[in-house]
């Protein structure tokens, strides 16, 4: 598996690196650029580790069959970019709703709709969000380099199995296909986490209790062929997993299902923080845009000016704390360089209110947004 | 025989949401016998389902079981089947389900030969929306959406499957429930991809639409027009009209996917390591 010394390694690759290493044995994918080398490496690797990999008929055949195979014991993942990633959704919602745990990777292009397949975008962080229909919380984690990748990869698969929830790995088209030397951890190195599973005996067992697990709301989950014989559905259920009308169980379901993620935001909200100090000017950037926010904001420093990088590594759920933090040392402004519109902007937006300018930094068509573009709207602000 | 009838159902969920004479306990029922002759271990067993009301069926069965999405019961299958092949997984759909949101997943896996039972609980209408056409109701049939009569040409689902490279189709009625069953066993017993066809009454949103009010009318409508096999084969075209055959259709063997993947793993980790 992974190996000591420095590797030539693509972001994709590391991704199927970390996988693995987080014990990943079954994947289902369709091509779709530019992560179709995640389903090639899976395919050649897969076996070789006693795993499995099924290329399906479509995108949501994929995303269906990882919650069986998960359901059935075995850690499991599959990867798309945009358009796939639209048609997951239902069944991403699903995996919310049963606390499927399993991994969904989206290396981002440029969108709408087919928009430039090979060109990176930042398009889908709002598409991570609220893609799946109904109130829900979810974990999206985003990479800015291919040792990341590796790291968060496994990580992601750690929330999913400690949390019993889908985690979306949000990368783009340039982390996907960058090429960096890394030195990967050791199997030693790693922290791997599996899913708790049930100790009651098949009829105490509630796969959707309030109070059966270590963490508040995360239920043990058993797999199937194990004597449990326990019922998953999409419908609204109660703790034993059965569907009901009855208004205060859903209520009740709704919310620990909601709360287990929001209740845990100080486990699950990592970002790097670099010369925030005293920074007068921050720059707040993810993915690969974040790479260049680096360089902006070491040449601001070596030039006398006073800037500093808040970059969420968890962009779901939103650093809300880390942003207030910025916000309560008052700096002369926020800036947010996305490869999109502005997304995540938006909540960085409400935090801020009217007390921090939020300026925004955006490009669209495919290109990724230059440390010298930060590096001026640095100067502009101070 | 006796059926210990508590080892196969969860009774506490009963009564079922199925309208007075629909068909679908008779293939539930068939389905429990079956699993029950065939001694399956319950514990090893997981039914798997999409939406519609033959999705519903598995949450009254006492097995590991799971109620997905619209037509996707058997691209979940897939991934259960994949991850624990030593599982037996049995799959109910409806025709909507099945052939129309569903249909990449049903010629897919037929395809690839996985070794799933998918049986399809088909009452030719969507019954949980109350009474839309599906692309089983006969052509001319009313529904709410075919007020004028069904104007498209409907599928013949076993065709569909061997078609697709099925090695096991087959077709009965709630009519003929002990035929029934004793298809389903077969199918079961079957390695590699089994699909039944399991006609099954809807009086309240099909029948009472197209002149059958009754779940007897529409049981005498599935005795009138099934024709064992064998006399189908010996059927002119002319004889054939209005009719449609039912007993095994197709029966033949091909390497089951997952054990042809699992000889892939023992040879490529025979060549040891990466």
């Amino acid at each position: 598996m992974t190996k000591k010394g420095p590797r030539l390694l693509q972001g994709n690759e590391a991704v199927v690196e970390g996988a693995i290493a987080a014990g990943l044995r079954f994947f289902a994918g369709y091509p779709i650029t530019p992560s179709t080398e995640i389903a090639e490496q899976c395919a050649a690797k897969l076996p070789k580790v006693g795993g499995k990999f099924i290329q399906m008929e479509d995108e949501i055949a994929s995303m269906a069959a990882i919650c069986g195979a998960s359901l059935a014991g075995v850690k499991s993942m599959t990867a798309t970019s945009g358009p796939g990633f639209s048609l997951k959704q239902e069944n991403l919602g699903f995996a919310v709703k049963g606390e499927i745990p399993c991994v969904v990777v989206n290396v981002q292009r440029v969108g709408p709709s087919t928009g430039m397949p090979t060109s990176p975008a930042q398009g889908d962080v709002m598409q991570a969000r609220w893609g799946a229909h109904g109130d829900h919380e979810i974990v999206a984690l985003c990479p800015s380099s291919v040792k990341e990748a590796f790291t968060l990869t496994v990580e992601a698969f750690n929330i999913a199995e400690e949390y019993r929830t889908p985690v979306i790995l949000l990368l783009d088209e340039v982390v996907g296909h960058l090429r960096e030397k890394v030195e990967l951890p050791s199997k030693e190195e790693l922290v791997v986490k599996d899913r708790e599973k049930p100790t009651l005996p098949p009829g105490e067992y509630k796969p959707f209790a309030m109070d059966q697990g270590k963490i508040p709301g995360v239920p043990p989950l058993a797999a199937y062929g194990e004597g449990y014989r326990f019922h998953v559905t999409g419908l609204t259920h109660g703790e034993d997993g059965f569907p009901t009308n009855n208004p205060a169980i859903a209520e009740k379901q709704l919310k620990r299902l909601n709360e287990k993620i929001s209740a845990n935001r100080d486990d699950l909200v990592k970002v790097e923080k670099l010369h925030l100090d005293d920074a007068e000017v921050v720059v707040v950037a993810y993915g690969a845009t974040a790479r260049s926010a680096r360089k902006a904001v070491n040449d601001a420093r070596a030039q006398g000016i006073k800037a500093g990088m808040l970059r969420p590594i968890t962009i779901w759920p939103f650093a809300e704390n880390e942003m207030l933090e910025v916000k309560a040392k008052s700096p002369k402004a926020v800036i947010v360089a996305e490869m999109n519109l502005g997304q995540l902007v938006l909540p960085i937006k409400r935090v801020m209110g009217d007390s921090v300018p939020v300026i925004q930094v955006n490009k669209l068509a495919g290109q990724l947004i230059e440390p010298e573009e930060i590096l001026s709207a640095i100067k502009e602000a101070i | 025989m006796a059926l210990p009838v508590e080892n196969y159902l969860r009774v506490a969920k009963m009564p079922h949401i199925w309208c007075p004479g629909c068909g679908h306990g008779i293939v539930l029922q068939a389905i429990v016998r079956a699993i029950h002759e065939l001694e399956l271990d319950t514990e090893k067993t997981v039914i798997v389902s999409g939406i519609g009301c033959s999705a519903r069926a598995p949450g009254y069965l006492h097995f590991d079981t799971l109620h997905t999405t619209h037509g996707r019961a058997i691209a979940f299958a897939t991934g259960i089947k994949l991850a624990k092949p030593e599982l037996n997984v049995i799959v109910i759909t409806g025709d909507g389900d099945a052939a129309a949101i569903g249909g990449n997943h049903l010629i897919h896996a037929a395809r690839r030969n996985l070794d799933l039972t998918v049986i399809c609980f088909n009452n030719n209408i969507y019954g949980m929306t109350s009474g839309q056409y599906s692309p089983l109701t006969p052509q001319g049939s009313y529904a709410t959406t075919s007020p004028y009569g069904m104007l498209e040409k409907p599928f013949d689902l076993c065709e569909l499957v061997m078609g697709a490279g099925g090695t096991f189709a087959a077709r009965s009625t709630t009519y003929h429930a002990r035929q029934l069953t004793n298809i389903i066993k077969e199918a079961i017993s079957h390695k590699g991809f089994a699909f039944v066809d399991a006609l099954s009454q809807c009086p309240t949103y099909f029948g009472r639409r197209n002149k059958m009010r009754s779940a007897l009318e529409m049981m005498n409508w599935f005795k009138d027009r099934a024709v064992p096999v064998k006399t189908w084969e010996k059927m002119s075209a002319e004889e054939r009209e209005g009719k449609f055959p039912i007993g095994v259709l197709t029966k033949t063997q091909a390497p089951e996917l997952t054990e042809v993947y699992n000889q892939l793993i023992e040879q490529l980790q025979q060549r040891g390591g990466e």
